[in-house]
């Protein structure tokens, strides 16, 4: 979903230029407290990853095909404020340099990466709550809020439409289309989210931002050798062990 | 460099009047003549055709060349599936169209905007990017105040996304050389996995590129772009005629209608 100049009337893109520009720039002070001078290195890969899966087609159904949008992905794998400036500075490039849409930047900005990542990211941390709290459950949580977050985007657009859309179509009929193509959108999203989660989870869990609250919980554990009963050679003898539930 | 970058694609090295003038006042251009563009009113389609003869100007002073800049526009084809059906399903009075089918005259009228203001949008850009280059518009964001962090990660996502999408490619190759043929949903599953791969291996890239800055002296903050002359008073001069230019037809547009 990529809004063109004109679809949105002026002064609406002009008010949602203000809300992208305040949500990012909140987003970089807090990524920059987060990760301080790796925020550069780190949100300028992940916005060429996700701008690399965005090109990544999979099949949809009868040869269609569909792109990720990666706005959850993002924002589980980097963090929320990371992911966000990825997806907004994806969509400032995709603007500037050859997809237009420069007056309509805000209200792209608003859907993708405000909606798409941070409350997305929200949701996610709202749907571990309620699961076990072991990193099983951080894929499954992401899909989950991947699945409900494409259609929220896709209500933000209808929100705006109904605002400022230039075109008078009926309300209720641009509801219903936008939000019955993206709930099919948002299963693909949800399914190549999680599954892309649970393969980062199982290799390298401490890349995943969602994560990392779980893998601290692991507790250290100091066991004694079994059988050394002298004083001084239990602690020469002793294990140290982190154990990392997984 | 970034030049095989497919977003930036578009640009061609040459050494038009419009590829000297400085970035910033290129982008100031394009943005305010987009802005005067969202302002025209539908109802002057001739409004539209000044516009169009103003864009197809600048892109032959700036030797932009049709083919890619047209494959670029395809960009908005899923708007035009809006544009189609809104003579069908708008309200207002109707009209036959062709003889065959009778649509709203409004609803035709709307998707008459639609389309073109989304089109003179993307050609604007194309004419932007095509006579840019991508170091040279970071600059130019620079110079109008873009906050450097932002300029640095756009700098960041340009280099770097050309190589990510040839690991991406290359992954595919590998894929496809032990049988991997996606037809089906299932293979949604592979895909999932080879980007999972695909975002360790950026990650990692990621935190080797910022200890090689480090170890570089990096504290936080990039040098940006090369040191290039700012914009002169004659070149911001003909950046504001140019937004002058659609500023006008806009206006003229809009006395049309009030008159009307």
């Amino acid at each position: 979903m990529h809004i063109p100049d004109g679809f949105i009337d002026a002064p609406t893109s002009a008010a949602y230029g203000a809300v992208a520009v305040a949500g990012v720039g909140y987003a970089v002070r807090r990524a920059s407290a987060e990760v301080d001078d790796q925020v550069v290195p780190l949100a300028g890969l992940c916005a060429a990853f996700v701008f690399a899966g965005q090109m990544l087609n999979f099949p949809v159904a009868l040869g269609t095909s569909g792109h990720l949008l990666g706005g959850v992905l993002a924002a589980v794998l980097v963090g929320p404020w990371l992911g966000a400036i990825a997806i907004a500075v994806v969509l400032l490039v995709q603007s500037l340099f050859a997809d237009g849409g420069l007056t309509a930047l805000g209200l792209n900005i608003t859907n993708m990466a405000i909606v798409g990542a941070l409350l997305g990211y929200l949701l996610f941390r709202l749907v571990l709550r309620v699961l076990p709290a072991r990193l099983g459950s951080v894929p499954a949580a992401a899909g989950t809020a991947a699945l409900v977050t494409v259609p929220l985007a896709a209500a933000s657009f209808v929100l705006q439409f109904a605002v400022g859309g230039t075109v008078d179509l009926p309300l209720g009929g641009v509801t219903g289309a936008m939000l019955g193509v993206h709930v099919l959108i948002g299963i693909g999203e949800a399914f190549i989210t999680a599954a892309t989660v649970s393969l980062v989870v199982a290799t390298r869990p401490d890349l995943v931002y969602g994560a990392r609250h779980l893998l601290e919980r692991a507790p250290l554990e100091i066991r004694g050798a079994a059988g050394v009963q002298a004083g001084g050679a239990a602690i020469s003898g002793a294990a140290v062990t982190g154990k990392v539930d997984a | 460099m970034s030049g095989g970058h497919a977003a930036v694609a578009v640009y061609r090295p040459r050494g038009t009047v419009l590829h000297r003038l400085p970035a910033e006042c290129k982008i100031v251009a394009v943005f305010g003549y987009v802005v005067t563009v969202v302002l025209t009113p539908i109802t002057a389609g001739w409004a539209f055709a000044a516009h169009a003869l103003v864009v197809i100007a600048l892109g032959v002073l700036g030797r932009v060349a049709p083919g890619p800049a047209a494959r670029r526009m395809l960009i908005e084809l899923p708007f035009l599936a809006f544009a189609v059906a809104l003579p069908f399903v708008a309200a207002g009075e109707r009209t036959e169209l062709f003889g065959v089918v009778t649509v709203s005259r409004d609803g035709l009228l709307q998707a008459f905007g639609l389309v073109a203001r989304a089109t003179l949008g993307v050609a604007l850009v194309v004419v932007l990017a095509a006579t840019t280059p991508a170091r040279e518009l970071l600059t130019g964001l620079d110079r109008l105040r873009m906050p450097a962090v932002i300029v640095a990660v756009m700098s960041f996502m340009l280099r770097y996304s050309t190589l990510i999408v040839d690991q991406m490619h290359r992954m595919a190759i590998a894929r496809a050389a032990r049988g991997h043929r996606p037809r089906t949903l299932a293979s949604a599953r592979t895909l999932a996995m080879a980007l999972g791969s695909l975002f360790i291996r950026s990650y990692e890239r990621g935190e080797r590129v910022h200890l090689a800055m480090l170890s570089r002296g990096y504290t936080g903050s990039l040098p940006v772009g090369l040191p290039r002359e700012p914009a002169s008073r004659a070149h911001w001069a003909a950046a504001t005629a140019a937004v002058a230019v659609g500023a006008a037809i806009a206006a003229a547009a809009g006395v049309a209608r009030g008159l009307g």
